[in-house]
């Protein structure tokens, strides 16, 4: 059995689990380590001392530059990217009730996606690459909003949202690849890169805009989470229990969408990472939204930073989008976890 | 003592009219048990006694006051309603499932109160379920489960308690044993217990107070021995039968038979 430690001052009480508590500590070493490794390899080699050095004083500045103004924003801005898709699947898994849904199952990927190559195809000439964020999170919205109205029937079922999803979802790649098929054959290029997903080339810039929006929704999340659980339950207990079914619903599609959609706007269409690193999570933490999404988080950060890194060093020179190595990277992890749970 | 009564209540979906213009009244402290055969409205009118269905016409009056009335945090501490099969969150253990229960006593600051740890405690001891509080409920046997989301709604602590068929899917044995917590709740706890049953003996032989539910309205109710006749079983159920006192309980037995009497 888990030890749950619990806190009461005046007014205010929570419940702890302990095990939860050292195995999160334990990921944000990991998560550390990774980060530290990420930092040190890649064209110039440089060993994690080097790098703690370089970090903490100022040394030869052509490797400075390297680590603080090449390496750490796009680092960040993988970790970050990840994160925020995780979390969205996690809260998305558990409004529908079922294991495969993600960010991208549900036509939010899609959306993004479709808004973006139509942007890149024929508005990124005039206007220049700074509005893609913003095309790209409108598109998701605009698609998450469309398969909720179309769900709505005397309130929005889990299973017809995944259904409308998944119709709205292929709908939506069909006009993608026809929006490619006319586009010129540059923005074609830069199209495909983002639909697969990539932080090649960030700088600081793109990582701070995204976490600004992520701190953004962190407030509501941390107010929706202990909510997540209840309305795990059918809709009619949890209605029993004094819970407000269709409101909540609302409430955490709205946020998993803004995760997304943010981490989709600046990171490219990463695809899987919203459907396994909740599930590795999951299957690390004991069941509770609050330690779970901590640890969706950090999953999803590191998958993503390690198929960057990948990406980066594996095919040197090559430097290949961080969305390719993804699956490559979570599904044996996944499959272990799985068939040692079996046992 | 009244706790949940109807005035000119009418149910439906969509335009198909479930229950029409009923006034009835449920015993506070009782055990009050719906019948009727499949589709006839039972399963909704429990529900309407819940709000979670809202009613065409008429009210519902929980306590002595509409309950459209009361704020969904008030109904939920004085009413919980246990759906047929509900299914529980992924992964979650028996002692989680059964802190869901606290949800309308509990606030953003205030997660898990003193108060909360106690009723948790003592409905896990009421179903004797202390020994399994740290199992995963999908690990749990048909009858352990619902003894589990029993527990969940004593931990809600209302006084009143729903239930709809809680003993489908169960096998005799242990729809008696959850059939005896729930009378041991009503006698001990002074719980009102209202629930659909299917089982005709069993119902007679647990409640103190019966509604038989046929054509859209309440077509008989009180105590069992009052409304279990042949005549009833015969419009209600369509079916033959025989009632004879069942020799343990003296409460009526049903005995079915089809088209022709035995020899």
């Amino acid at each position: 059995m888990d030890k749950v430690l619990t806190w009461r001052r005046s007014g205010f009480s929570r419940r702890i689990n302990v095990a939860t508590m050292w195995r999160l500590m334990a990921a944000l070493m990991v998560t550390t380590l990774i980060m530290l490794g990420s930092l040190s390899l890649g064209k110039v080699m440089l060993s994690p001392l080097q790098v703690l050095r370089i970090l903490l004083s100022s040394q030869d500045p052509s490797l400075t530059f390297i680590v603080e103004q090449l390496r750490f924003p796009r680092m960040l801005l993988a970790a970050l990217v990840g994160a925020a898709l995780s979390v969205s699947g996690l809260i998305l898994q558990s409004i529908i009730r079922n294991p495969l849904a993600s960010p991208d199952l549900l036509g939010i990927t899609s959306g993004a996606s479709a808004a973006a190559v139509l942007y890149l195809s024929f508005f990124s000439v005039a206007l220049g690459q700074q509005y893609l964020p913003l095309a790209a999170m409108s598109g998701a919205g605009l698609a998450a909003l469309a398969i909720y109205l179309l769900a709505w029937k005397q309130g929005a079922s889990p299973l017809r949202l995944v259904l409308i999803g998944v119709g709205i979802s292929a709908m939506l790649t069909a006009a993608t690849t026809f929006i490619l098929v006319f586009s010129p054959l540059t923005t074609t290029l830069s199209a495909y890169v983002w639909l697969t997903g990539s932080v090649y080339g960030a700088s600081w810039p793109e990582p701070l805009a995204l976490s600004r929006w992520l701190l953004g929704i962190c407030p509501l999340l941390v107010l929706l989470a202990r909510q997540v659980m209840v309305q795990q339950l059918d809709d009619q207990l949890a209605q029993g229990i004094g819970v407000r079914v269709q409101w909540l619903r609302a409430g955490l599609l709205l946020v998993s969408v803004a995760l997304a959609g943010a981490a989709i706007a600046w990171g490219g269409a990463i695809a899987f990472v919203g459907l396994i690193a909740p599930h590795i999570a999951k299957r690390l933490v004991a069941p509770g939204f609050g330690g779970q999404a901590v640890m969706a988080a950090l999953v999803g950060a590191n998958l993503v930073v390690l198929a960057d890194l990948a990406g980066r060093v594996l095919f040197l020179p090559l430097d290949l989008p961080a969305g390719i190595f993804v699956a490559v990277l979570g599904t044996p992890f996944f499959l272990y976890l799985l068939i040692k749970q079996r046992h | 003592m009244t706790s949940i009564a109807s005035r000119g209540l009418t149910l439906s979906y969509q335009r198909q009219v479930i229950i029409d213009a009923l006034d009835m009244q449920l015993p506070q402290g009782r055990i009050s048990v719906l019948i009727g055969s499949n589709g006839c409205g039972k399963s909704t009118l429990l529900k309407s006694f819940a709000r979670l269905l809202k009613p065409q016409q008429g009210s519902v009056i929980l306590n002595g006051v509409d309950i459209q009335q009361k704020s969904t945090a008030t109904v939920a501490r004085e009413l919980a309603i246990l759906p047929q099969t509900p299914s529980a969150p992924e992964g979650i253990t028996v002692r989680q499932l059964v802190a869901l229960g606290r949800y309308p006593y509990q606030s953003w600051m205030q997660q898990w109160s003193a108060q909360d740890e106690a009723m948790v405690n003592r409905a896990l001891a009421q179903t004797s379920l202390q020994a399994l509080a740290d199992r995963p409920v999908d690990a749990l046997s048909g009858g352990q489960r619902q003894r589990a989301w029993i527990a969940m709604t004593l931990a809600q602590d209302t006084g009143i308690v729903l239930l709809d068929e809680p003993t489908t899917f169960l096998d005799l044995a242990h729809q008696i044993e959850v059939l005896d917590l729930l009378r041991d709740l009503n006698r001990l706890e002074n719980k009102t217990i209202i629930m659909v049953l299917h089982d005709l003996n069993l119902a007679c032989r647990y409640a103190d107070h019966m509604v038989a539910v046929h054509n859209r309205t309440a077509f008989a109710q009180g105590r069992p021995d009052e409304v279990l006749t042949e005549t009833l079983v015969k419009i209600v159920f369509d079916l033959n039968c025989r009632i004879i006192p069942d020799p343990f309980f003296g409460t009526p037995l049903c005995i079915p038979f089809g088209r022709e009497l035995p020899q």
